[in-house]
């Protein structure tokens, strides 16, 4: 359990605006994953919570444990935090080997200290959990980036902490290693039960890993929840925005009907179903809410079926997905190669929305 | 030239002895006062770090005078040494020590400051993470990592405590057999007229100051800081 309300303020830098983040974290999940741009303040909320940086209020509980208390001038040192915390870059000490900077974790981790014969059968264990065993003797620089994510994960470990803290850990990774990256820590989920908050600004990342996101925008909390309702169904524009992934059109609702729980939303002159809207009014204007990749895009030439809206092409670029197409009222889609050679040419295309796909945002 | 088994040995002796305890003292001194300035902040840090940069600008013979002044055995500080340690300090050996000491600290305590702050902070922020205090810190992580800057500086440090003069011959005299100095024996060795001497004390003093800076130079291109793991 993570209850975390983090104030923090922080001057304004050359030629910026001051900062502030402002944040509640509640989370009791297995991987709660801060989402955010960069500058968002997310690996300043992480930096909080291994007592790195002081909030200037707030309160952070973590599994019973008061690290830090504004009003009762409560502030744990990182020592005594027990936070594993892996780096971008993993920080493993340069000047000593696998099995020394494991060493080094277990004999400065907080009182209770296992004993000596205990120590060496933990570091053994955690050599052999991430099959470090063979390299154990080697120095960082000898070490593959793979390897090195996995030491720095042993190495937090070992010292049993109560929380794992992990900042962007597969930025700069290529896909091959950011896929074993996730393995291990979904393995080590499984394993070791230790809550862990990682910090990511990759959509992918998170679907990956998290059970609980809460996104960050410039100091703020956006929303929280499960990944499935935060990425699937976002609470505000901005958020949406923020994610990448979706068409935002302005719309209005024409049409409600409870009984048969549907909706309709003009935009751009067509109309198009969806489903029922609660707490919303007809008349009532916002946002069409709905993700690129589930767009049908059909050629002009008509074709039974319905919810579609017949749309003038603006522009199209090659992407490593296929190619996206941008169409005059800003609606972006996403077609394979094959299907788009079916619909070079022509100005005018029509565009599928899946009822179930519609989301709308009020104003 | 004169023949070298003419020469007397005392001030090359001496100044090696001087060098090594000041040296001594401005590792430990010295480095501590840099990872102050460098990893700590409290009020009066400026006009700490301005204090210390002063005997690399004043003129040697004013930073004499107020050692002087303070040392004296008059003064305070210099009858608390005398009553500690039954003799006074002005005018002995131990006054060429803490000439030595003001001569070189002032640059090794910048140098070695400048040094710490070039080692990867998230190194030291892994450590106090992974339940290190920060004296365990400072001793299996900080000072590892800066290793051979500051054994360069280490060097660096010891040729300059070797070539005081100033400070030495306002606060320790001149006087042969007990407080005189390399410098200041070349010093002398000119002033009587005895330029054979005053030549080889030239050659030592310049061998010397190669064979420390050479390596100490090789050691300060090995120092790669940043992350490496």
């Amino acid at each position: 359990m993570i209850d975390a309300r983090i104030v923090k303020r922080l001057p304004a830098a050359q030629g910026g605006d001051p900062f502030e983040l402002n944040v509640h974290l509640r989370s009791e999940s297995p991987v709660t994953v801060l989402l955010g741009a960069s500058g968002a303040g997310k690996t300043l909320t992480l930096n909080c919570l291994a007592g790195f940086a002081h909030p200037d209020e707030g309160r952070i509980l973590v599994q019973d444990q008061l690290f830090f208390d504004a009003a009762a001038g409560v502030h744990l040192a990182p020592q005594k935090r027990r936070c594993g915390y892996i780096f971008q870059d993993h920080a493993l000490f340069p000047h000593m080997t696998v099995r020394q900077n494991l060493r080094f974790a277990i004999q400065s981790s907080p009182p209770p200290r296992p004993g000596r014969l205990e120590r060496h059968r933990r570091i053994q264990e955690m050599l052999e959990a991430f099959e470090l065993a063979d390299l154990s003797n080697r120095q960082p620089h000898e070490l593959s980036g793979g390897q090195k994510q996995r030491a720095s994960i042993a190495r937090a470990l070992v010292i049993q902490p109560r929380l794992l803290l992990l900042d962007e850990p597969t930025r700069g990774l290529d896909a091959r290693l950011r896929a074993s990256f996730y393995q291990i820590l979904l393995s080590t989920k499984a394993k070791l039960k230790v809550p862990m908050i990682v910090v990511t600004h990759a959509l992918d990342e998170c679907f990956e890993l998290a059970d609980t996101v809460c996104v960050i925008d410039r100091g703020r909390l956006l929303q929280t929840g499960p990944k499935e309702q935060v990425i699937a169904r976002p609470g505000s524009v901005e958020l949406a925005r923020l994610l990448g992934i979706y068409n935002l059109l302005p719309a209005e609702i024409t049409h409600l009907d409870p009984g048969r729980k549907l909706s309709r939303l003009r935009l751009a002159g067509q109309e198009i179903e969806g489903p029922y809207l609660p707490a919303t009014l007809r008349g009532d204007s916002g946002w069409l809410c709905v993700p690129r990749h589930e767009l049908k895009v059909l050629p002009y030439p008509p074709q039974a079926g319905d919810n579609q809206l017949l749309l003038e092409v603006a522009s199209s670029s090659v992407t490593a997905r296929g190619v996206q197409l941008e169409f005059a009222n800003g609606l972006v889609a996403e077609v394979s190669q094959s299907d788009y050679e079916d619909l070079r040419g022509s100005r005018e295309l029509r565009v599928a929305v899946p009822r179930g796909a519609v989301h709308f945002l009020a104003r | 030239m004169g023949t070298l088994s003419g020469i007397d040995w005392f001030p090359l002796w001496l100044s090696l002895r001087v060098a090594a305890l000041a040296t001594a003292a401005v590792l430990v001194i010295g480095t501590w006062v840099a990872y102050m300035l460098s990893h700590k902040t409290f009020r009066g840090k400026d006009l700490i770090d301005s204090l210390i940069t002063l005997p690399l600008v004043l003129p040697p013979t004013v930073l004499g005078y107020y050692l002087l002044v303070l040392l004296s055995r008059s003064s305070p500080l210099g009858h608390v040494y005398e009553s500690t340690f039954g003799q006074p300090l002005v005018f002995t050996w131990q006054a060429a020590v803490v000439a030595a000491f003001l001569h070189s600290a002032p640059l090794f305590i910048k140098a070695v400051r400048a040094a710490l702050e070039s080692i990867d902070h998230r190194y030291e922020l892994a450590a106090h993470s992974l339940g290190a205090s920060e004296l365990r810190t400072f001793f299996f992580v900080t000072l590892p990592l800066a290793r051979n800057s500051l054994s360069a500086l280490a060097a660096l440090c010891f040729a300059r405590a070797l070539g005081d003069f100033g400070v030495t011959i306002m606060l320790a005299g001149n006087i042969p057999g007990r407080t005189q100095t390399l410098s200041v024996a070349i010093y002398d060795a000119v002033e009587s007229g005895n330029g054979g001497l005053a030549r080889v004390l030239v050659i030592i003093v310049s061998l010397a100051a190669i064979a420390i800076l050479w390596p100490a130079n090789w050691l300060a291109r090995r120092t790669k800081p940043g992350i490496a793991g």
